[in-house]
């Protein structure tokens, strides 16, 4: 199986992030992170791969992946929109940004644009509530949201 | 090098920072300040430098917790007094580098106040302002003051003192030192900390665990990720004088991901302490060996929970256990294992290094100390507080936040995050202990507090918190997995008025399972916001159910907005915006919201001009407007022509 990202045969670059953790079950988190911030998401095929390293299952290696919301088994778009729907920007507002945005993007939350140009998280929290509501592209925080401000920003992108 | 040549070169080189002759220029730039565009602010600093061949020392500082007066600037002149600018653009600071740098007018019309010995005409002293001078710093002490990146100022002030007289003593009298303390978890159970490393000391086996619990995952509270940017030293510190009395060779940092800046920063800090011989083996030659690892979290609520954190370090989901036995006996990998939370292991430094007595001798009989807020929602001066414990929820929020914006009626004051609940006006006298706030209702949590004005539905914010926690239930116990879902289910259905009178009764009894049977924190505590807000604000649920009415103006299926006809102008901006072209008019022509294609986003009431406020919300009223445009006329003063009923709806949401 021959498989190509960013010009390097796949399986190097795999086995280079891999090779210090073989059989290191208690590594699997930090391995998760390492593939997906190099490739940008968690292919089956990485899945397999990782398995085979770590001396698991393939299901194990899902079942975690799937319990924590960092981890995506589909490509991202080009720019990531998150909206924080933390409490303090919820009793902002926070959720009526999210919908507006939903309807420009077309999208829901988790989801990405047909032209693979933007993808739509909700967050729980930044952490930057005195700036309520909080919207993050890529990684650029926007502090006091509006509905005309959010359109605006991504229109910007 | 020995600790103490260390010191005394730290203290030389911020002693010479002091009395610098050049310029001094400090940025918060954590977070906070990033997001209200600090950085932007930092490079037209740097620019209008060099433009201006100033030779200035510009350094990055973290949040001193003025997050509302976001970016902060402060110009410190030779022998002049520190002076704090406030909402600083690039514009404003190129124009205080001229007018104060250059021709030495200190623009009082723009400082915030003056920190440090020395005043300045017209500008006051920042720290005895209303919102600064309750507030007592022990966790927060170096925040906003220090560069975080530069071990040697944290040394200068102290920092790593409390380590060196921890290790003069034995690890039992380290631990009476912090019993002597009072200081109690401040991650929100408030676990007496000397005893919980008491326990974890006398449990058997050699290999033990020390974990800085940095999941900082309450929406609403941003407390330790201030503390991890603006002072990493200080929690560094402190996990090193608890893994020395606990006997732990091994650490780990459990930080969320979601804070890039803050791992940056505690990278950097791990990099200076081994580099000084304060990490790694035999510290500072006293025999004692500690390494820490961080381990970045995935964005999961439960990992908060200390098993489900265990679990997650191990590599598997973070789905807690059931306790016995308590991780001070077995935790990670099955070993003993000392958890405490961020803040409170920027206290425990603090505490070594001015002694317990002093700790205890803030806050209340049973708590001791002071405890740090995140204050945010609807308050005028939301931001980062630390104030001694036993302060009211009304000094709080009115000396220190300010009040209500836009001069709003408070309505509750939620705090703990997702595990707390929402407590009213009656109960501001309240002082702020663990055991006051428990007894209310609530709980100290890890220090959120989200305040509520009268825009704010107390049965959307307990539908919002309950679907949270109904997301990151992590399912391993029914009670939590499947009786937050029916919660859920029947606070939706009254939120969109299909609620039914014994609904409420429904939500106690279910509540009181969840309460009492679930495995772990997240579901025993996960109840707590309805039963707040029903023990508080039952009249707004039984609006929602028996009249089918939001009285905040907040559940979208029970609200319409209007155009008054009599404030109209016929501008077209609520037309053109209209993401459900429910809007009809022309030119000059009244406005009309068509009710059957409204999708109630409030997009129209956001961009209709102030000067006009014509678009308006209601619940549960009707409003007299024209079936279709009709054109403009131009009111008498202070006429009503409309039939909008006075004293509801609202003409323009807060922004």
């Amino acid at each position: 199986m021959v498989f190509y990202f960013y010009g390097l045969n796949k399986h190097e670059r795999l086995s280079e992030i891999l090779a210090p953790h073989r059989g290191q079950r208690g590594s699997l988190i930090p391995v998760l992170q390492r593939v997906q911030e190099e490739k940008g998401y968690l292919s089956e095929d990485a899945v397999s791969e990782i398995a085979h390293f770590l001396g698991v299952s393939k299901s194990e290696v899902y079942g975690v992946a799937s319990f924590y919301a960092q981890f995506r088994f589909v490509p991202r778009g080009k720019h990531t929109v998150k909206v924080c729907q933390g409490t303090a920007c919820h009793v902002r507002g926070s959720w009526r940004i999210l919908e507006a945005i939903e309807r420009e993007l077309s999208i829901q939350p988790g989801g990405t644009t047909k032209d693979r140009k933007f993808s739509l998280e909700r967050v729980a929290c930044f952490g930057s509530c005195a700036l309520a509501p909080v919207m993050v592209v890529d990684d650029t925080v926007y502090g006091r949201m509006s509905i005309v401000k959010a359109k605006k920003i991504l229109a910007e992108h | 090098m020995t600790f103490d040549e260390i010191r005394g070169q730290a203290i030389l080189g911020w002693q010479a920072l002091q009395h610098s002759e050049k310029p001094r220029i400090l940025i918060g730039t954590a977070t906070c300040g990033r997001a209200a565009g600090a950085m932007a602010v930092l490079e037209a600093i740097n620019r209008e430098l060099s433009l201006r061949s100033i030779d200035a020392i510009v350094t990055q500082v973290g949040c001193i917790g003025l997050c509302y007066a976001e970016p902060l600037v402060d110009i410190i002149k030779p022998n002049r007094p520190r002076i704090c600018y406030s909402s600083v653009t690039p514009e404003i600071v190129s124009q205080v580098i001229e007018d104060y740098i250059i021709n030495d007018n200190p623009r009082a019309d723009l400082a915030l106040g003056t920190i440090g010995e020395g005043s300045v005409n017209g500008i006051p002293r920042l720290f005895e302002l209303p919102m600064l001078k309750p507030q007592v710093r022990i966790s927060l002490r170096n925040c906003g003051h220090i560069d975080p990146e530069d071990i040697k100022q944290y040394i200068a002030n102290g920092g790593y003192s409390g380590l060196v007289r921890a290790l003069g003593m034995s690890p039992e009298e380290v631990i009476e030192e912090v019993k002597r303390s009072g200081l109690r978890g401040r991650g929100g159970a408030g676990f007496p900390t000397g005893q919980k490393w008491e326990f974890c000391r006398r449990a058997p086996g050699k290999e033990k665990y020390l974990i800085c619990n940095a999941d900082e995952g309450d929406p609403g509270a941003f407390m330790d990720r201030s503390l991890l940017e603006g002072d990493p030293h200080a929690v560094l510190e402190g996990m090193l004088i608890g893994a020395y009395a606990i006997g732990a060779e091994q650490g780990y940092i459990y930080c969320r991901a979601e804070y890039p800046l803050a791992i940056q920063r505690l990278k950097i800090a791990l990099n200076q302490i081994a580099e000084h011989g304060l990490l790694g083996d035999n510290i500072l030659d006293s025999g004692f060996s500690f390494q820490i690892e961080i381990k970045e979290g995935a964005g999961a609520f439960v990992c908060g929970e200390e098993t489900g954190l265990m679990m997650s370090i191990e590599g598997r989901r973070g789905m807690p256990r059931s306790r016995p036995p308590f991780p001070a006996i077995s935790g990670l990998w099955g070993k003993p294992t000392n958890i405490n939370n961020v803040e409170t292991w920027g206290n425990v430094s603090a505490i070594l290094q001015r002694g317990g007595h002093w700790y205890a001798s803030f806050g209340t009989e049973t708590s001791k100390g002071t405890k740090t807020f995140a204050l945010a929602g609807k308050v005028v001066r939301t931001g980062l507080i630390e104030v001694p414990m036993g302060i009211s929820l009304g000094d709080i929020i009115y000396a220190i936040g300010g009040g209500i914006i836009e001069g709003k009626r408070f309505k509750a004051v939620q705090t703990g995050g997702p595990s707390g609940g929402c407590l009213p006006a009656s109960m501001l006298d309240q002082p702020v202990d663990y055991e006051s706030l428990t007894q209310a209702g609530s709980i100290m949590g890890s220090g959120g507090m989200v305040v509520a004005d009268e825009d704010t539905c107390m049965v959307d914010l307990a539908r919002y918190f309950l679907s949270f926690t109904q997301a990151e239930s992590c399912g391993k116990c029914a009670p939590c997995r499947v009786g937050t879902r029916h919660m859920l289910n029947i606070l939706e259905r009254i939120a969109r008025g299909e609620g039914e009178p014994v609904d409420i009764e429904r939500l106690e009894r279910l509540a009181q399972v969840v309460k009492s049977t679930s495995l772990c924190g997240l579901g025993q505590t996960a109840p707590n916001p309805v039963l707040t807000t029903i023990r508080y604000f039952r009249d707004e649920y039984e609006a929602h159910i028996n009249e089918k009415r939001c009285p905040a103006l907040t559940c979208t299926k029970l609200i319409s907005y209007y155009v008054l006809p009599d404030k109209c102008q016929g501008c077209g901006i609520c037309l053109r915006e209209c993401p459900a072209e429910a809007i009809s008019g022309g030119k000059k022509m009244v406005h009309v919201i068509d009710q059957t294609k409204c999708i109630k986003c409030g997009t129209c009431l956001e961009v209709c001009p102030d000067r006009f406020s014509a678009v308006v919300n209601v619940s549960g009223e009707k409003v007299a407007v024209p079936s279709e445009p009709i054109p403009v006329t131009t009111p008498k003063k202070g006429s009503r022509t409309s039939g909008k009923p006075s004293g509801t709806g609202r003409s323009k949401k807060s922004e």
